[in-house]
């Protein structure tokens, strides 16, 4: 099972993505579609702080003297995803508010049925 | 149909992302540049906290940029939502003890969040981190007090000064420092809570901008419903 124990966050970020891309393409509620850009937003960032990650490592802050900097887990990815939280919340919401438009609009969510009508 | 070509299309995708992660290694240091920041950030910012001197610090532009974004998704989902008819809606009023706890929690949470991005050079924490929780605060008043309303004037008026003040003290770097961003104030010593320079100036007004931006958002969701 070593292969399972050196990979299993690389498996569970893009079991993520994955999930997140089949609900964008086959999905036509625009809730569940905007729901599946979410999770696959959680995956992206799950992705890159495994990749940042250091076994047994600590978070890089010298909060007291003499701790060993060797076991430092990287801080780049972290403060990438610190910052695509916020924005993905943020793109989420605009994501939502034009679907309430869309749906006063058209009166239906369904994106097949949102095609066929004219404007 | 559909379905299956979404399934074929996903394994292929699959496939080609597991050859080429086998080649990355799990759970060993990787980049050169995360090893410098972590051996030389100290010394060359005064953070403690290396994640908000890469933040702040060495990646400044970067998170301009990114506060940038921010601003426009929430001005561009006040536009998208406020150009419809004015609606008014009764709320219906919450009960006195939803009512009293909402009123209880709502300082000691703005409290909690003022304290993260104040100490954001010190311990896990930041702007961003703050500004979430304080505007957690205001979608708790919004839940539990339904008449009570932030005032917009307030709220831009947070959310304008943030970024004046951020891209202010950039240019301030570009006059004292020599280039866009630079740490022209004493670095102090480390672990104090007046330290590292610009970062906590720069901190504070990414927390107030984040915060009032997500809480206009809020505003503006809530508004609609």
């Amino acid at each position: 099972m070593s292969f399972l124990n050196d990979y299993i966050y690389y498996i569970g970020a893009f079991g993520l993505i994955f999930v997140g891309l089949y609900i964008i393409l086959v999905k036509r509620n625009l809730i569940k579609v905007i729901i599946g850009l979410g999770i696959l937003d959680t995956g992206v960032n799950l992705f890159l702080i495994s990749v940042g990650y250091i076994t047994e490592g600590t978070a890089p802050i010298f909060s007291r003297p003499g701790i060993d900097a060797e076991r430092m887990v990287d801080p780049v990815p972290q403060a990438l995803v610190l910052t695509a939280i916020v924005i993905g919340v943020a793109v989420l919401a605009l994501a939502l508010s034009l679907a309430i438009r869309l749906y006063q609009h058209y009166g239906t969510l369904n994106l097949r049925r949102i095609r066929e009508q004219k404007w | 149909m559909r379905r299956g070509l979404s399934i074929l299309l996903l394994i292929v995708v699959a496939l080609g992302i597991s050859l080429s992660l086998g080649e990355i290694p799990f759970g060993r240091p990787k980049t050169k540049v995360g090893r410098y920041y972590i051996d030389e950030g100290m010394k060359e910012t005064g953070a403690v906290n290396i994640v908000t001197s890469v933040v702040v610090n060495y990646r400044g532009f970067d998170t301009l940029g990114e506060v940038t974004v921010l601003f426009i998704a929430a001005i561009g989902l006040g536009a998208v939502l406020t150009g419809g008819g004015e609606k008014k809606r009764k709320a219906e009023p919450a009960s006195l003890v939803l009512y009293t706890g909402c009123r209880l929690l709502f300082p000691l949470i703005l409290i909690f969040g003022a304290y993260v991005f104040v100490h954001g050079h010190l311990t896990p924490g930041g702007g961003f981190q703050g500004g979430a929780i304080i505007a957690s605060g205001f979608l708790l008043i919004y839940l539990g007090c339904r008449e009570r309303r932030i005032s917009p004037v307030a709220s831009s008026l947070a959310e304008s000064l943030g970024g004046l003040v951020f891209v202010v003290i950039g240019l301030l770097g570009i006059v004292l420092g020599g280039y866009f961003l630079s740490n022209f104030l004493p670095k102090g010593t480390p672990n104090a809570l007046v330290s590292a320079g610009v970062i906590p100036i720069i901190y504070i007004a990414v927390g107030f901008k984040v915060g009032s931006e997500l809480a206009s958002i809020i505003d503006n969701l809530i508004e609609e419903s």
